[in-house]
């Protein structure tokens, strides 16, 4: 019973991808081309050894920007201001880092400490407005995300750049020195002759399994999910929503902070202006199609991640490879459409269940 | 009178702060007239999608999707436009919102996602459809791009007040008053004449929508139906009152609304689709309504204070150092009600900082450019911080509804 019920919430994201590859189907069709055709060459582009590479790649950071939203999903707040978050954490930690020199160990925790302490303080003022002064935490970190922008921009121009004159280098900071490198896993998985495979995907599998002991084993945990399927009867069990409320948009804010990790430690080795973006509101995206489960997350990245890569063949076949943005978009929204109806479905199959035991016939 | 200053006074002190700063020469771009009517044109589409968010949560779904439905609008007012020409932009824009309107209405009414949910999905939605319809649209134009469209041609006319403001040749009594240079008259004039000259029959047509909107949901039968859901559909129901069907005829008004916020945009402000030109202009509208407490003319005020941080962000940067002293005056004013309220460790916190931006004022000529550009979300914030607790949102908003249903 319980097994066949777990099974029809896999259908959810199931049906989702139907629907995403139907109606893009009929996109591709309605502009002229062959849709059946131009899935095959996705395929077998995302399918080759350097693609897989890239694609474990891409999801490494776009699962953890998941996990950061779906902390405060988890109790029913809205992070959307990851995007800054994480730019923020990155710009600053890229900056201490190149300036130190320190054994490898030791450089590397002091980045990742530097991202997550900035990032959470960076979101802690959404939970602080929220909490103190009733602003929804949709407005002010959406606000918080253009203010960031803002902010980044100029320190990254003015503080931890130097300008030379007449030179046309966009602003970057230092190159991180080696100490501070995460070193790719292929020597060690033998896979020389591909692309290299950032070891920081190691990190995202132990993140994963620290965001499943925060929210399902410790009680600050359950206070988070309690508060946020009841908020009324959390605050009686005692839970204290004012605290939890800083305390979760800090968490996601702390994980935010690793979204930068990958990318700075493992290929950009540098902050510059065309340092990964957008990464935050993909996360959203994986959130809400991984529901919130540590598993589903993981999958729904590298979901993503495919779709992006086997897109990019699309561009040298004369096909827009924005097809691509509408399949990801579409999917988000019936999945979550697919969730509410299998809800209620579950739900009405459990009452009837229950009137069945109730009734001694 | 003193009771009129204690209510208002994060209003007025402001205001007073603001003409005074403005006597001095390098600062007197904060009250001209120019600064004046570039606020009421940037002020339109806020106001229009806090108009749209008004329609959406007073029927009880909250409309978080309202960037996205202004970013439909954007693309579909610049597609039509450069089609067929500006009118055209305008329906076009208004469709493209209300058809994402009704996405948002198919999951939230029939299908009861979480309205934030829905809404996020909406804005990620647009994003991509607006790109790819970019691309296919003109893919045969010299210019082609994935996120621009070609420049749009073609005028809708403007209309300045005559004799008040010298429209059709007449002397202009604004224009006099705004010359003489005393201080409160001329600032005062420049915001009439600012907002009584050159505004386009586009401008026009999204102001009068505020009475009509607000003589829909107050003064018809229809308008009464549809606020009475937001507060309380079992009730509704049992009057007759279709909720589902008003719920959906909310959204997609406010749809229709944001639709129209984006053409607004395209149109008056660049003759041009950019992508990510909308800004967050949609939550700043959202943020409107909230600051409005969800009714027509609150909307106008507040998406007036908005527009004119973005006036000021635009024009010039000489005018945002002046703001400075202000919020140096307003840190003040806060720490002194902190005082008397004995929240000493607050109070401090304050003075310090009021002292450090008016360290900053005194030791700087300009504010760097990057600080600017976020005037108006800063603005939003503080905004809302401030006010946002005295509100009256309708009684069942953002709750999902079922018919039948008992609470």
């Amino acid at each position: 019973m319980k097994f066949s019920l777990k099974l029809t919430s896999l259908l959810a994201p199931v049906f989702a991808i139907i629907v995403a590859f139907g109606l893009s189907t009929l996109m591709l069709y309605l502009i002229g081309e062959d849709p059946l055709e131009t899935f095959r060459i996705m395929y077998d582009y995302g399918k080759t050894g350097k693609s897989l590479v890239s694609i474990l790649n891409r999801s490494v950071p776009l699962y953890i920007s998941a996990v950061a939203v779906a902390v405060g999903f988890k109790m029913g707040l809205f992070n959307i201001g990851v995007e800054s978050q994480y730019l923020m954490g990155s710009l600053l930690s890229a900056a201490l880092g190149a300036t130190l020199a320190l054994p490898s160990f030791l450089h590397i925790s002091l980045i990742i400490f530097v991202a997550v302490i900035t990032s959470a303080f960076w979101a802690a003022i959404a939970g602080y407005l929220k909490v103190k002064k009733g602003v929804h935490e949709v407005i002010s970190t959406i606000m918080l995300n253009y203010i960031g922008t803002g902010i980044i921009a100029y320190l990254l121009a003015n503080i931890f750049f130097e300008k030379v004159e007449l030179s046309t280098t966009a602003p970057q900071t230092d190159l991180l020195p080696e100490s501070a490198r995460i070193p790719s896993l292929n020597a060690l998985l033998g896979i020389e002759e591909l692309p290299n495979l950032h070891g920081f995907i190691i990190g995202a599998v132990f993140i994963g399994i620290i965001y499943y002991w925060i929210v399902w084993k410790t009680s600050l945990g359950f206070d988070l999910r309690a508060t946020g399927s009841s908020p009324l009867a959390a605050k009686f069990s005692g839970a204290n929503p004012a605290r939890l409320t800083i305390l979760a948009m800090m968490i996601s804010g702390g994980f935010a902070g690793l979204v930068g990790i990958a990318p700075l430690t493992g290929y950009f080795f540098k902050y510059t202006t065309d340092f990964p973006s957008g990464l935050g509101f993909a996360g959203i995206t994986v959130a809400l199609l991984g529901r919130n489960h540590p598993i589903g997350m993981a999958l729904g990245a590298i979901l993503l991640s495919f779709l992006e890569r086997s897109a990019q063949i699309l561009d040298l076949k004369d096909v827009p490879k924005e097809i691509e943005k509408i399949m990801q978009a579409v999917i988000v929204l019936t999945v979550v459409v697919a969730y509410e109806v299998v809800k209620r479905y579950v739900t009405n199959k459990q009452i009837k269940d229950a009137s069945k035991v109730g009734s001694y016939d | 009178m003193i009771s009129f200053i204690r209510k208002n006074y994060l209003i007025i002190f402001p205001i007073i702060v603001i003409v005074l700063i403005a006597q001095i020469e390098k600062y007197d771009q904060l009250t001209t007239s120019g600064t004046f009517g570039a606020a009421i044109r940037l002020a339109i589409p806020i106001c229009l999608a806090g108009l749209g968010g008004m329609f959406s949560e007073r029927t009880g779904i909250v409309n978080i999707g309202l960037e996205g439905m202004m970013i439909m609008g954007t693309w579909f007012g610049a597609w039509a436009a450069w089609l067929y020409g500006p009118w055209y932009g305008i329906l076009a824009g208004i469709f493209g919102g209300a058809l994402f309107g009704l996405i948002h209405a198919v999951g939230t009414v029939t299908f009861q996602v979480d309205h934030i949910v829905s809404g996020v999905a909406i804005n990620i939605l647009a994003a991509g459809v607006a790109r790819f319809l970019n691309v296919v649209a003109y893919a045969d134009q010299p210019t082609q791009s994935s996120t621009q469209s070609p420049r749009i041609d073609g005028e809708v006319g403007d209309f300045t007040m005559p004799y008040l403001s010298g429209g059709y040749d007449t002397p202009s009594l604004f224009g006099y008053l705004q010359d003489l240079n005393y201080p409160f008259i001329s600032d005062f004039a420049g915001l009439l004449l600012g907002a009584s000259s050159n505004l386009s029959y586009i401008s026009l047509f999204a102001l009068t929508l505020i009475p009509i909107a607000a003589w829909i949901l107050w003064s018809t039968p229809f308008g009464l139906q549809m606020r009475s859901v937001g507060e309380l559909p079992t009730g509704s129901e049992s009057l007759g009152v279709n909720v589902y069907l008003m719920k959906y005829i909310g959204v997609i008004i406010s749809g229709g609304f944001a639709g129209l916020a984006g053409a607004y945009l395209v149109l008056e402000s660049s003759g041009i689709y950019r992508e990510g030109q909308t800004a967050g202009r949609g939550f700043i509208g959202l943020a409107s309504m909230i600051f409005g407490n969800y009714r027509p003319f609150g909307i106008f005020m507040g998406s007036g204070l908005f527009g004119f941080a973005d006036a000021l962000q635009l024009r010039s940067d000489d005018a945002v150092h002046g703001l400075l002293v202000l919020i140096s005056v307003i840190l003040l004013i806060l720490a002194i009600k902190q005082l008397i309220e004995k929240k000493y460790i607050n109070a401090s916190a304050s003075i310090v900082m009021s002292i450090g931006f008016l360290i900053w004022f005194l030791n700087s000529e300009t504010v760097p450019s990057e600080f600017v550009y976020f005037t108006p979300h800063l603005t939003t914030l503080i905004v809302l911080s401030s006010a946002s607790q005295k509100l009256r949102m309708p009684q069942k908003v953002g709750q999902p509804y079922r018919k039948g249903e008992l609470n």
